[in-house]
């Protein structure tokens, strides 16, 4: 589904990616992990299309085609769906709005009719059920005032909503506590299936208690430099990142 | 001399060009103004002695007066001698025979703003006996309201049938003197509209100079005076959301607004004056004096506006409210993008006791844009139980553009409760990405994240003039960002 190849990526005058390969397939569920400033948001950003960064070399596949030709609202179109770390507040756009404009903007491209008022409540409802959210958050501004949990479930919910082809999740663990936890990693899994793939960026092991890679990449200084199953992460865990900074320059 | 005296001059120079040839003295009056020329309009319009004498001392106090320059906006010196202070209506000749002959970019514009075909056709400007529908329509209206009672004419209408009203409550609420454009306005003003709402009538419909009959042309210094008299209650739109064209860079309009014990006028304008072009050359200048009067106990008086026009605005609808428990409101959307200068706000001058006021201003500053909120809250000495609240809130587009708020409270009543709160925000590059990565247009993003800001304000127009509005504002924002 995704093929990145040597992918080097610049911000300002920085190079933070520095010939990035990764390939991930339909079904598969891969996390991304790595010591701060190893690049794993530069990635995330790279793929849904931010223009603070510039991509000076490598290739970047999305089913079949050139990933990088396309501007972030066709990508999302394409399917594919950024979790921000830091989702931004957009007072006074209602949440039930952004996300009804948001699932209209793919189904047109997808040649489909807008998707009906109540079609859209029942699902929503439904959603925010499974994900432990109240039903007011729909009428509130976009984030606007939420607590850093109640934003990390409002981007699992409208990645539920929007049922992407691909889903990238940036640090979606990070300031959540325990039962948050557990409700956004109950709303990944239920996401998971044979048609789509999941890409979990995360600076902790934490999150794979809940949700179960397929694959685990350790990034560092803008490569990947090792990867491995779930027990990788485990080991990453005991042993610190250093080990792997180690690893890879030894 | 200045570009833009240079650009009266051209337009008046353009309208001799343009075969006023047979008759120019009886169609237009020579540009200047003098007493002469305030006898001379008069005269044209067969008015009363007393309206004459009106005018005349408008005139003089006119004279006298400097040009105000408090505003926070800038452009070159009118040259007021420059101007020809009365132009006859255009007839049929002159104006576009279909729409064919109408500037394709104008109804390029209609067709964004979802304009019914019927009406492109009157909005153009064509000649009103080519446009189906419109009349028919202005006479069932025209019906209805007469047997309400309800009286909705152009001014002068009003001064040959009903000159009581007129000379009872002309100049009561503005006064010749005023300010400088009031009084300009008060010399030589040649047209507009006059309601008077009969006691107990609540008016059947909304009131629109939109279907005002022989409202094709408004004029240079249009004059508008609403009475609503004891227990009755209207509702009035001015303007219309297609983009207005003018000949007239100067626009000086005012509105009068009286009611009476009991009656309630919501007054609702959607301005869409020629702004210029995306570099600011040749817009209209709107200086408009509106204000009106809560003159009765429990009356109240509402301003809804969205200004989206003019190269400069410069206006601040108000309200005295004299009447004990009255109750004056003030909704606006001001947005300014190119080159525009927008400084707009209210007044709200609390004279009756128990009376309250609300004030939300929404400013949209964009590209190189200025903006700025001008709000004055007085309460008097005897106004116990006086009550305001002031919302001010002012977004960015871009970087070139700003956003002023100028709030002046005079309070001399210590029993009374002001609050004022202001906020401005910005969109955000990290918005729009947001909202592109959610498969959101850019122009899009910046639609929903305007409307969202304004809705407050929207949601208190009646219901169609909400939606054109909200279309309105996307139009006017194209190309702000990127």
């Amino acid at each position: 589904m995704l093929e990145i190849k040597n992918l080097k990526a610049t911000i300002g005058s920085t190079e933070i990616l520095r010939g990035l390969s990764l390939s991930v397939n339909a079904g598969e569920v891969h996390a991304i992990m790595g010591p701060n400033g190893s690049g794993k948001s530069t990635l995330a950003q790279v793929i849904a299309g931010h223009a603070d960064y510039e991509v000076t070399d490598g290739t970047v596949t999305y089913r079949g085609s050139d990933l990088l030709e396309l501007e972030p609202e066709e990508r999302a179109r394409e399917g594919i769906f950024l979790g921000f770390q830091y989702p931004v507040e957009i007072a006074g756009v209602n949440n039930a709005y952004l996300l009804k404009a948001s699932m209209n903007a793919k189904r047109k491209h997808q040649g489909l009719e807008e998707i009906d008022a109540f079609e859209f409540l029942k699902l929503a409802k439904e959603k925010m059920a499974l994900l432990g959210m109240d039903p007011k958050f729909l009428n509130r501004g976009v984030n606007e005032g939420f607590s850093g949990g109640e934003k990390k479930r409002n981007e699992i919910l409208q990645m539920a909503m929007l049922e992407p082809s691909l889903a990238i999740l940036d640090e979606t663990d990070s300031g959540l506590d325990i039962d948050a936890l557990r409700a956004v990693a109950e709303g990944v899994n239920s996401l998971r299936a044979p048609d789509r793939a999941i890409i979990l960026v995360t600076h902790y092991q934490r999150l794979l208690d809940y949700i179960e890679p397929d694959f685990v990449h350790v990034l560092s200084e803008g490569r990947i430099v090792r990867s491995g199953d779930k027990s990788l992460a485990l080991q990453l865990e005991e042993k610190g990142y250093d080990w792997v900074r180690e690893a890879a320059t030894g | 001399m200045s570009t833009e005296s240079d650009n009266i001059e051209s337009i008046v120079n353009r309208r001799y060009e343009h075969g006023f040839v047979t008759d120019i003295a009886t169609d237009t009056m020579p540009p200047g103004l003098d007493e002469n020329v305030v006898r001379a309009i008069s005269a044209r319009k067969n008015e009363p002695e007393f309206l004459l004498e009106w005018r005349l001392r408008a005139y003089r106090q006119w004279r006298e007066m400097q040009e105000p320059d408090w505003a926070h906006v800038h452009y070159p010196p009118i040259d007021f001698e420059s101007i020809s202070y009365y132009a006859a209506p255009k007839s049929d000749d002159d104006r576009p025979k279909s729409l064919e002959d109408v500037d394709p970019k104008l109804l390029e514009t209609y067709d964004k703003l979802g304009i019914p075909l019927h009406e492109r056709a009157r909005l153009a400007g064509v000649a009103v006996d080519a446009v189906f529908d419109s009349v028919s329509v202005a006479t069932t209206f025209k019906e209805r309201l007469s047997e309400a009672g309800v009286i909705f004419c152009p001014f002068s209408e009003a001064v040959a049938n009903h000159p009581e009203l007129v000379q009872k409550y002309l100049g009561s609420v503005v006064p010749q003197r005023d300010n400088f454009y009031a009084a300009l306005n008060s010399a030589v003003f040649s047209e507009g509209s006059f309601v008077y709402i009969p006691k107990g009538v609540r008016c059947p419909m909304e009131l629109s100079t939109y279907f005002r009959i022989n409202a094709a042309n408004t004029g240079q210094f249009e004059r508008t005076l609403i009475i609503a008299d004891e227990g009755s209650h209207v509702s009035y739109l001015e303007g219309c959301t297609a983009p207005m064209r003018d000949e007239n860079q100067l626009h000086a309009a005012v509105v009068e607004l009286v009611a009476l014990k009991d009656a309630e006028i919501k007054y609702s304008t959607v301005q869409n004056w020629y702004p210029g072009d995306e570099n600011g050359v040749g817009g209209i200048y709107n200086f408009v004096t509106k204000r009106g009067d809560c003159r009765g106990a429990n009356s109240k008086i509402s301003w809804t506006q969205v200004e989206t026009g003019s190269a400069i605005t410069w206006k601040y609808p108000s309200c005295l409210l004299r009447g004990d428990n009255s109750v004056g409101e003030f909704y606006s959307v001001a947005v300014a993008n190119n080159y525009q200068q927008a400084d707009t706000g209210t007044k709200m001058i609390h004279i009756g006791r128990n009376t309250s006021s609300t004030i939300v201003s929404k400013g949209i500053s964009a590209g190189n844009a200025e903006n700025a909120y001008r709000g004055l809250v007085r309460v008097m000495p005897q106004a116990d139980g006086a009550r305001n609240h002031t919302q001010c809130d002012s977004l960015l587009i871009g970087k070139n553009c700003g956003a002023h708020t100028f709030p002046y409270m005079e309070i001399k009543n210590p029993g009374a409760r002001v609050e004022h709160e202001a906020t401005t925000s910005k969109i955000s590059a990290d918005q729009l990405f947001y909202c592109r990565q959610r498969g959101i247009s850019e122009e899009d993003a910046v639609n929903m994240i305007v409307n969202g800001f304004c809705k407050e304000v929207f949601k208190e127009l009646p219901m169609e003039f909400a939606v054109e509005a909200q279309a309105l504002l996307n139009v006017s924002l194209e190309g702000a960002v990127g």
